[in-house]
């Protein structure tokens, strides 16, 4: 039984389903390591992934819709700093005002613009020259045979890495996040700073979207996401504010996400609700374990006053 | 790469000037038409009670806040700093009375935050470390660049944030109550490399209420009373006194004149108490000692030794982890803080806007919080009395000169020096038998700190036992029978009133073993 469930598909799945939750929760992580927790995440990626849907229906380009999609993130973005940084508004409040605002239109516009289910061509599965074909188990099927998207979020976990720990912008984002009375009183632009990382995490998650409806599942529907962009603010913390964090929990999520599926594919008698809570039951034990001693930016949600 | 430390700096700024400032905050006037002027070269020190408004005035020089009115000269032109990143580009360093580092970064890190970097986009700490190795051994700065901040002594902490304003090149260098977390050692040491720094022709603001760290190193000094400038003089013509009346707007007195100590039975004792920290560390390792009535028993030492620790366990603040404590012979180990309270011990509590007034309520009620069920304030045991509370209340504002509008006053209104007033009215009117007054004067105004120190010398007349827990080392060696040293939770070293010496006191203080004769 064990051999039907983990085969090398479900593996490759599991690859291609952490996709959404590694572009995310990289979003997240810089804008949470600035200082600011964006609890609209899944509000943005709605909006991305319908964003995105829409355009390719239209246009019949996938690149286009991923263009669509960012340039809606940096917009929603924008206005998620603007609301916690500019008029400080309380981060957890205002997060949710902004999911429940991303729900709410991507699924107006939907029934406005699309009405009816439909699906779009999206991002055909690229096959990596001289690797896709490796036999050895199942190398090349888990590995190299996805899409763009998928590729370009396993590329970005070493770059968040090195732009964190040894750029000068990543020195700023920490020391802004830990302390911002010192990196301010360092001639540091708290406010730009915590601009660029929020703008940055809106991308990101609309980005996280697209890679959802255009990529992977190359549909688009009320709710798309399920509170998965929920469940990349909790990686984040998850992750302990790391990338390799992140990609940890994210492999873990989609894992069980995959394997969730291919026990319904084959027809095994386990009650799929049990199934569908796993991922969240996951969540919450290993956020009890993971929270611990941890190194949580120390100015998380509290916005910056100049001179105390 | 550019290598601005090899060179001898060569200060841009040989004069700056601000004139006519004020600053208004909600409901004070922090700096009322304040001139003030450094040149390269000397060091100018800004003294003034707390409160009086000198780290807001230096805070307007190194763009954290924007004066009200008044202009800024830079080498006679007129400059506007909006930001500290403004005041940093004009050659402006300051170090924060609080200190602004980012304590999970390393020194060096903290060094090169918000400066460019010699690879680009990418850091180059190892670079910014190395220079900053040779910048410390240019003014003897002993620090390691590369260990977490928050792993750092305060001293060393405060290394790291000279340094950086070295490195950065400020011409101009604003300390702000540098010497506050010192121990008398490192405070030498600071005044040693400040007086390198301005024969390289750096110009220096050494902002302080202590007098005789303002003689020992200024050239000239200003004083601030209120808000306002009194004046600027050479530092040579004054005196201890002169400053202090300056600072106080009348004649004060700096030596009391004391009884010889009529030692009693002993009042509190503690045999080898233990207890964690916050942070669920040893916060005290096997501390005893003896107080005994009619004694003052100093405690001094750096902030975050123990201290605090210290007078939570005899207050039952804190649990022990081991040892023993008793008060006239009866052990209270276990005892809870209503208990410890019943059998004669008073605490003024180090954070007396947490611990020790309830900052909503008014200071009538925050007069009678602990004997509110006494039955001089309760009609039946029931209800307050608030005839006798209010006489209570007006009687102790008279006793204690107790600065307030009235009795039904929040007590948020009144200056610290008369909360703390307040406290000691409070804890005293129960008659203690043992007294824990923990930092009983940080951040009191010199009127009421003679106050506060003329009263607890006469409750040790009257044969209270006092133990004074003090990170001010005058206030100690003013008020003090024996002196206790704290270093990591243990008490280091006790010495009698009449063999105190400094030197001795400040190498226990450093946790360093007691200096011979000699060296
Ligand atoms: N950010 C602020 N908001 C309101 N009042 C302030 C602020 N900073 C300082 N003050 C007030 O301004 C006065 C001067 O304070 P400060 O400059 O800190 O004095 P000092 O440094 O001489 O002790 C005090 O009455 C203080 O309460
Ligand atoms: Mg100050």
């Amino acid at each position: 039984m064990i051999e039907q469930i983990l085969t090398a598909s479900v593996f490759a799945s599991t690859i291609r389903l952490a996709t959404p939750y590694i572009l995310a929760g990289l979003g997240e992580t810089f804008s949470q390591r600035s200082g600011v927790l964006n609890l609209g995440v899944d509000g943005v990626m709605l909006m991305g992934a319908f964003f995105a849907f829409y355009t390719a229906l239209i246009t019949g380009s996938a690149v286009l819709g991923v263009i669509a999609a960012l340039g809606v993130g940096l917009i929603l973005g924008l206005a998620t700093a603007f609301i916690s940084v500019t008029l400080k508004a309380e981060q957890g409040i205002s997060g949710i005002g902004i999911y429940l605002f991303g729900l709410g239109m991507s699924e107006l516009l939907f029934q406005q613009w699309i009405g009816t289910p439909k699906s779009v061509t999206g991002f055909p599965d690229i096959f990596i020259p001289g690797l896709s074909d490796i036999e050895f188990l199942g190398i090349g099927e888990i590995f190299f045979q996805h899409n763009i998207l998928v590729y370009v979020a396993f590329l970005l976990i070493p770059l968040s890495s090195f732009v964190l720990n040894h750029t000068t912008l990543g020195l700023m984002i920490r020391a802004v996040g830990q302390n911002p009375q010192a990196a301010d009183a360092m001639g540091v632009n708290v406010t730009r700073v915590r601009y660029a990382t929020v703008a940055f995490c809106g991308v990101m998650a609309a980005l996280a979207g697209a890679s959802l409806s255009i990529a992977l599942l190359k549909v688009f529907q009320q709710n798309l996401t399920s509170g998965l962009g929920f469940i990349a603010v909790a990686l984040v913390y998850f992750g302990r504010w790391r990338p390799y964090g992140i990609l940890a929990g994210a492999l873990l999520f989609s894992f069980v996400n995959a394997v969730q599926l291919q026990i319904s594919a084959i027809g095994l008698d386990v009650p799929s609700e049990f199934a569908v809570m796993a991922p969240y039951v996951i969540t919450i034990i290993a956020l009890v374990f993971a929270s611990k001693q941890t190194e949580k930016p120390t100015a998380l949600t509290r916005p910056f006053e100049r001179g105390e | 790469m550019t290598q601005p430390i090899n060179q001898p700096v060569t200060p841009a700024i040989q004069q700056l000037q601000m004139q006519g400032i004020v600053k208004r905050f909600p409901g004070v006037l922090a700096v009322n038409q304040v001139d003030f002027e450094v040149r390269a070269g000397e060091i100018h020190a800004l003294l003034g009670e707390n409160g009086a408004g000198k780290s807001t005035l230096m805070k307007m020089l190194y763009g954290l806040y924007q004066p009200d009115a008044g202009r800024i000269l830079l080498n006679g032109a007129p400059v506007n700093i909006r930001s500290p990143h403004d005041a940093i580009q004009q050659g402006i360093g300051m170090i924060h009375q609080h200190f602004m580092l980012v304590p999970s970064l390393t020194a060096a890190e903290n060094v090169a935050l918000g400066m460019r970097s010699s690879r680009g986009l990418v850091l180059d700490t190892d670079r910014v470390g190395a220079q900053l190795r040779e910048l410390a051994a240019r003014y003897n700065l002993k620090v390691d660049p590369d260990i977490p901040v928050w792993q750092l002594a305060v001293g060393e902490q405060q290394r790291v944030e000279i340094l950086r304003a070295l490195y950065r090149g400020a011409a101009l260098l604003i300390l702000d109550e540098p010497t506050a977390v010192l121990t008398p050692q490192e405070v030498d040491d600071l005044f040693r490399v400040l007086r390198q720094m301005t024969a390289d022709g750096h110009a220096l603001i050494f902002i302080s209420h202590k007098l005789h760290e303002v003689l020992a190193i200024s050239q000239r000094v200003t004083v601030l009373r209120d808000g306002q400038k009194v004046a600027t003089i050479p530092t040579a013509g004054a005196t201890r006194l002169k400053l202090a009346e300056m600072m106080v707007g009348r004649p004060v007195v700096l030596e009391y004149e004391r009884q010889p100590v009529q030692r009693g039975a002993a009042r509190l004792s503690l045999h080898e108490v233990s207890a964690r920290n916050d942070r669920g560390h040893e916060g005290l390792r096997q501390v005893s000692l003896r107080l005994c009535s009619g004694e003052i028993v100093g405690v001094a030492g750096v902030s975050g030794n123990g201290q605090r620790e210290l007078a939570q366990v005899i207050a039952g603040l804190r649990p022990i982890t081991g040892g023993s404590i008793q008060v006239d012979g009866r052990p209270v180990t276990t005892a809870d803080p209503a208990a410890i309270n019943a059998l004669g011990v008073s605490h003024i509590p180090e954070e007396r806007m947490v611990d020790g007034v309830i900052k909503e309520f008014t200071v009538a009620e925050n007069l009678v919080l602990q004997e509110h069920g006494h039955p001089r304030f309760t009609r039946a045991g029931l209800f307050m009395n608030f005839r006798r509370i209010g006489e209570a209340c007006r009687e102790a504002i008279k006793a204690y000169e107790i600065k307030t509008p009235g009795g039904d006053t929040p007590i948020k209104n009144l200056s610290g020096g008369n909360i703390q007033k307040l406290v000691l009215a409070r804890e005293l009117s129960r008659r203690p038998q043992v007294l824990i007054a923990a930092q009983p004067t940080r951040g009191v105004d010199i009127g009421a700190t003679e106050y506060i120190h003329r009263r607890l010398l006469a409750e040790r007349d009257r044969g209270t036992a006092i133990l004074l827990i003090s990170e001010d080392l005058d206030e100690i060696l003013a008020l003090s029978d024996r002196i206790l040293v704290m270093y990591e939770g243990r008490i280091v070293g006790e010495i009698p009133r009449e063999q105190v010496n400094i030197q001795q006191l400040g190498a226990l203080m450093a946790g360093s073993s007691p200096a011979r004769p000699g060296d």
